[in-house]
């Protein structure tokens, strides 16, 4: 009947156990995986704490970090010519009446809702017919191909709820139309365009399954190194690994917050 | 003069099979306030936008003193706009804002500075010029668009219904700033709203349109006073409107005297006219709540031109400095008669009138008028 009142006395409601359990199960995991990173004992007993694993993860791992810098090279190419595409697309759409464009939006949200692998399966049969040697090359294209459609659905959004008269008034006071689009659309739909963007970047850098169908010898990324590490039983590296990249992505989770708040706060 | 002559002739424009501008001609004298008012769809805002070049007539011509515009895009013509939304560029600052449009045409930094200054101070806004418009109110975020739209010194300012979005008290005073920069900047306004209030106190003229058309054209005094058609009579302001039969029609000093039967009233009016009317006509019978007098007993004259009923107050309806009756007639009580009694005397011990006192309503023949009842 009431329900403020009933959860306001028990103090422990539905919510609270939903709550509970979500970090139960979400963070367990990565406690685990950070707590045993600083053992100095190869298996899953505790010995005592060293820094060893870190040592070996930023001295002796030399092809782990030249797989991490071809993520980093995929991740920053590949976002930036989805971002740049995906947000042309979305203003054209929008912009421009054509014949065809309710077609092209349906077909733009594709690569977000077919399965990876079939995406995967379908770019290695594309790339070999097209004889492309798999490589650096067609794991750029697979990622900037999964990664448009996330750009053109965000600034899309972004557009839609764009006050349109706010063009017109730009036309009305004297701008022409490419003025308009650099001084007063763009600027107003860069929060969107920048969530874009790192919305690629890191669905770039985690991609595992598109990434292994379509990568060539010397051209794996970090994803696909980790996966061949742990074939060959888990290491400690990958634990010490593991933090590092939850440390850093925290990091760059705060980062782009407070500076999203800043643009959010000037538009 | 610095404003403009605006001509627009036999103009339509039809989206589909709607016809948002049927045949519509206006003229719009050099540094008027001139207002297109009318409910919404009626295509006082279709009109607006044709002028300032965000559309298209499918038939008919704009001029400037007599230059055809409609070749031009918005930014080439001498017409800015302040749209309803306001339309402010939510990235740039107050000061930006209004300097967007010398930033476009590349006037050196002084003369921007001094302009922008020039024109934050006619909208009074000095406090304020380096606020991004999401931190501004309503009212605030109104006056840098009319201050960017003037900045560009146009001979035309289009007003898309620059207040409706205003809470009242801040849209009079609005309102009469807005006149006062009419004043002080001297070109044409043009005004499109749908409240009646607002376009009878400001315009120097005003166009009343419904479904494309134009209605009437005239001074607020005239479309209040004298609405040409049942429409016009009942948009602008209150009033009691019965359909009527006209009996006779005599000479009555300038005017004529018509005596019409009136249904609704089960009985004959008298009402003054400046044309006179052919017997058996159909027209509707018009006055204003506020030119019908109440009182307790019944007037003293039976002059002819003296109507009076008497009835039963329904619903009094008490203002301030107002009251409203609202009179079921005795020989139709299915009629209700609106009346408006301004409170001009202290009223010590309460209204005179109280519901359910009978009552006498009545009016002089020349309070009333004919209309056409062509919008039917």
């Amino acid at each position: 009947m009431n329900y403020h009142k009933y959860s306001n006395k028990t103090g422990f409601s539905f919510s609270y156990v939903m709550l509970a359990l979500v970090v139960v199960f979400l963070f367990i995991p990565l406690f685990v995986v950070v707590f045993f990173s600083f053992n100095s004992a190869k298996g899953m007993q505790w010995e005592h704490a060293s820094l060893v694993w870190y040592k070996t993860l930023i001295f002796d791992s030399p092809s782990l970090w030249a797989a991490f810098k071809n993520s980093l090279i995929i991740a920053l190419t590949s976002s930036i010519t989805a971002t740049a595409l995906g947000t042309l697309a979305a203003i054209g759409i929008k912009w421009y009446r054509f014949h065809g464009r309710s077609y092209i939006t349906t077909v733009s949200y594709l690569p977000m809702v077919l399965p990876e692998v079939i995406i995967g399966i379908s770019m290695l049969i594309f790339f070999s017919a097209v004889k492309v040697r798999l490589g650096m090359f067609t794991i750029y294209a697979a990622h900037t191909t999964f990664n448009l459609p996330f750009v053109f659905m965000m600034v899309g959004a972004r557009l839609d709820e764009f006050d349109y008269s706010t063009v017109e008034a730009a036309r009305d006071l004297g701008a022409n139309e490419r003025q308009t689009l650099t001084k007063v659309i763009i600027p107003s739909i860069v929060p969107a365009v920048l969530s874009g963007f790192l919305m690629c970047i890191t669905m770039s850098l985690e991609d595992f399954v598109i990434t292994f169908f379509v990568s060539g010898p010397g051209s794996g990324t970090l994803p696909l190194y980790v996966y061949s590490m742990i074939r060959y039983g888990v290491s400690p590296v990958i634990n010490a690994l593991s933090f590092v990249m939850i440390l850093g992505t925290m990091v760059i989770a705060i980062i782009f917050r407070k500076f999203l708040k800043t643009v959010a706060a000037s538009s | 003069m610095k404003g403009v002559e605006v001509n627009v002739e036999r103009v339509s424009r039809s989206y589909g099979d709607f016809k948002a501008l049927d045949d519509v001609s206006v003229k719009i004298n050099k540094g008027e306030f001139f207002s297109l008012l009318g409910p919404s769809g009626c295509g006082k805002t279709t009109l607006l936008r044709i002028i300032a070049g965000f559309d298209y007539p499918d038939t008919g011509s704009v001029a400037f003193d007599n230059k055809d515009i409609l070749p031009l895009p918005p930014d080439k013509r001498q017409s800015n706009t302040v749209f309803q939304t306001y339309a402010l560029f939510p990235h740039l600052t107050v000061y930006e804002n209004i300097a967007f449009p010398l930033r476009l045409r590349r006037v050196d930094k002084q003369t921007i500075e001094s302009k922008v200054k020039e024109y934050v101070r006619l909208v009074q806004l000095e406090d304020h010029i380096y606020k991004k418009p999401s931190m501004l109110s309503g009212g605030q975020k109104q006056r840098v668009a009319i201050a960017r739209a003037l900045i560009n010194e146009p001979r035309v300012l289009l007003l898309d219904e620059p207040l409706s979005a205003l809470d009242a008290k801040l849209r009079q005073n609005l309102l009469v700033e807005l006149d006062q920069i009419h004043d002080k900047v001297g070109i044409t306004f043009i005004y499109v709203t749908h409240d009646q209030s607002e376009a009878l106190s400001v315009s120097d003229r005003i166009a009343v349109m419904n479904k494309g058309k134009v209605l009437q054209i005239g001074t607020p005094y005239e479309i209040y006073e004298a609405p040409s058609t049942r429409f016009v009579a009942q948009f602008i302001g209150e009033s009691n409107s019965f359909p009527c039969t006209v009996l006779s029609c005599e000479p009555y000093e300038e005017e004529y005297l018509i005596r019409v039967d009136v249904p609704a009233l089960k009985g004959e009016v008298s009402v003054t006219d400046y044309e006179p009317q052919a017997i058996g006509a159909s027209l509707d019978f018009t006055v204003r709540p506020e030119k019908v007098r109440i009182s307790t007993n019944p007037p003293r004259t039976t002059a002819k031109e003296l109507n009076t009923f008497k009835g039963i107050v329904d619903e009094p309806v008490y203002s301030g400095f107002q009251s409203k009756f609202y009179v079921k007639l005795e020989q139709e009580p299915s009629t209700q008669v609106k009346v408006f009694k301004q409170h001009t005397v202290f009223l010590e011990d309460g209204p005179d009138i109280e519901w359910k006192d009978t009552v006498y309503v009545s009016w002089t023949a020349t309070d009333g008028y004919l209309v056409k009842d062509t919008d039917r």
